[in-house]
């Protein structure tokens, strides 16, 4: 396959964390290593894995395709294949596949003697994905808290989790979850809005510069966090999002079991106004 | 400023530590499936709540068996309208029950005026207990749907109180505001609704009056007027009594991917719905028909008599005294003889 003229300089040998030298080369335009070796293996087997399930069951409607995890009466034990068994696997494929992608961002890092932020910030997806299937199961001892695989199917699973809480809207950790997506959104709605205004002036006007970005929110708002900080408050409000999402489900059952909107008593029992 | 802020933010971690430390509830916890595998319909609950409820919610022990007199209640006693085809002492191992189930501490003057004869009906709890009797024996023998072979007792209710613990009125209506701050009777953070913002005048229409309780669209698309956000919002709120009444979350009855939808109910639904018929037809026919024998003590702030919820039975168990039936030992509050 043809090299595009600057990726020569990109393709960098070493950086490796396991296999030394073995797996370091190119497939085609992608970096291969160790990582990415086991990454194919487990997203292999892990797809195969899915289509053998659907093939056992009701369906092949892809909407309706679901790989449910097992009863609650198996607690922490392996369940028949049939029985939630392939939801563990599938599970157990999932995260190895995630991570070994995360390790070959972090490989790739090295190589170009960049920081980890982009490593990190996949991690916290992984990490979101952990807590609903490992952390809180466990916490609750059953596998069967997890989510099924499956499309309508897991969306049923939040809700029907939510409602066990009767109103989810008065977790608090869900509270804050929230305000840093729709955070994100605003930033991400604003930046975008100025990039587009900036690089598309009036007909005879020519592009503008930083400082003119700069000053439009320092009129507008009175500061601006500048070209390098957007990012670095995007990446903040974005990965704080799924962070206390995760936060907001493993307290869902393990730290609280009774109606979200009764938690809040200790406001409401204040002795300033109880 | 250099000082304070740090200062201010330790106070407000120092208080965030506090509020996390004491508000939330450890692992582990107990959990009861009730949906099929991945749906997430599972009731949760903590160790230390369930046992408190199991000892709150335990039977007491039955009267011994009676010695049948082979005389009918109606020809031993004076003045018998209920019961009047039971064995004289059957009926007096009743009204035994009766006094340790609802009057332990007043014993059998709590309906019985002192001094005068048992027929007497000067006492008005005497008159009330007397039409409890029939609303016992009709849920038990016409609300099956509802309390299938369990039934209930007066002890379901009363627990060994003359009034039992959880009962409603209705509510005043609210102060006109001057300017502004109607709250409409939401937005008040009431254990009736689970100390949610959702409306909390929820008795009177929906246990009382029938007020229509199906506000989901049927279809996708908006075909018609559809049910307003208010009557939602009552609904949830009514929703909130009944699963604080149970003990149980909404996947008890409902898988909430369509709350309406019947198929994908659990069969608890079918028994909720005979259940809110007959704490309607509790309260219409057997409860606010007293309105006259009550005096002004014992009556709400708008002049009716105290009602019955979901609450009342259930006492936070989705079975009553956890299934347990009472009326197996005094069959005559079942079949009247």
């Amino acid at each position: 396959m043809a090299m595009l003229s600057f990726e020569r300089k990109y393709r960098v040998r070493g950086g490796t964390l396991i296999g030394g030298d073995l797996f370091d080369f190119w497939a085609g335009p992608f970096y291969v290593g160790f990582f990415g070796v086991m990454g194919a293996f487990f997203t292999i087997l892990g797809t195969a894995m899915i289509f053998w399930g659907a093939s056992m069951g009701p369906t092949w409607n892809p909407w309706l395709i679901s790989i449910e995890p097992p009863d609650i009466s198996y607690g922490l034990r392996f369940a028949p294949l049939k029985e939630g068994g392939l939801w563990q696997l599938i599970t157990v494929c999932a995260i190895g596949s995630f991570g070994s992608w995360a390790m070959r961002e972090v490989e790739i890092c090295r190589k170009l003697g960049m920081g980890y932020h982009v490593p990190f910030a996949f991690s916290v997806a992984i990490f979101a994905y952990v807590s609903l299937v490992v952390i809180r199961p466990v916490l609750m001892g059953a596998w069967g808290y997890g989510f099924p695989y499956g499309i309508f199917s897991h969306l049923d699973w939040v809700s029907n989790t939510g409602y066990q809480y009767l109103h989810f809207h008065y977790n608090p950790a869900h509270m804050i979850a929230v305000s840093f997506f729709f955070t994100t959104v605003l930033a991400l709605s604003l930046h975008g809005a100025l990039v587009l205004s900036a690089t598309n002036p009036p007909k005879g006007e020519t592009v503008k510069t930083p400082e003119h970005e700069d000053t439009f929110f320092r009129d507008a708002i009175g500061y601006s966090v500048g070209t390098l900080g957007i990012h670095r408050v995007g990446l903040f409000l974005a990965l704080s999002a799924g962070f206390w999402s995760a936060v907001c489900i493993i307290l869902s059952g393990p730290f609280w079991t009774r109606g979200w909107p009764e938690w809040w008593g200790w406001w409401l029992n204040l002795p300033v106004w109880r | 400023m250099k000082i304070e802020l740090p200062l201010a933010g330790a106070l407000f971690a120092v208080a965030a530590a506090a509020v996390v430390y004491t508000s939330f509830t450890l692992p582990p916890v107990l959990s009861t499936q009730n949906g099929w595998r991945g749906t997430a319909m599972v009731q949760v609950e903590l160790p230390a709540h369930r046992k408190a409820l199991q000892a709150a919610n335990v039977v007491p022990e039955a009267q011994p068996p009676a010695d049948l007199a082979n005389e009918k209640s109606s020809v031993a006693y004076e003045n018998v309208k209920v019961l009047g085809d039971v064995d004289s002492a059957e009926f007096l191992r009743i009204m035994t029950a009766i006094t340790e189930w609802v009057a332990p501490e007043q014993g059998c003057t709590y309906c019985h005026a002192e001094g005068e004869s048992l027929a007497s009906d000067t006492l008005y709890t005497k008159v009330v207990a007397r039409r409890m009797l029939q609303m016992t024996l009709k849920i038990n023998a016409g609300w099956k749907p509802h309390v299938a072979e369990t039934g209930v007792t007066c002890y379901t209710c009363h627990r060994g109180q003359p009034v039992p613990a959880q009962i409603w009125f209705k509510e005043t209506p609210p102060p006109e505001p001057a300017y502004a701050g109607n709250r409409n009777r939401q937005n008040q953070p009431l254990p009736v609704v689970g100390d949610s913002s959702l409306p909390h005048d929820i008795f009177e229409p929906y246990l009382s009056k029938a007020t229509e309780i199906r506000v989901e669209s049927a279809k996708a698309l908006r075909t018609g007027p559809n049910p307003s956000i208010q009557s939602t919002e009552g609904t949830y709120g009514l929703m909130m009594h009944l699963s604080q009444g149970l003990g149980v979350n909404c996947t008890f009855c409902h898988n909430t991917q369509n709350f309406a939808d019947w198929k994908t109910s659990t069969p608890q639904r079918v028994t909720a719905w005979h259940g809110i018929r007959m704490v309607r037809e509790i309260n219409n026919e057997y409860i606010d028909t007293l309105v006259g024998a009550f005096p002004a003590n014992r009556k709400g702030p708008m002049g009716d008599v105290a009602k019955v919820n979901c609450a009342t039975c259930h006492q936070g168990v989705n079975k009553p005294l956890y299934g347990v039936s009472m009326v197996a030992d005094y069959l005559a509050l079942k079949t009247g003889k």
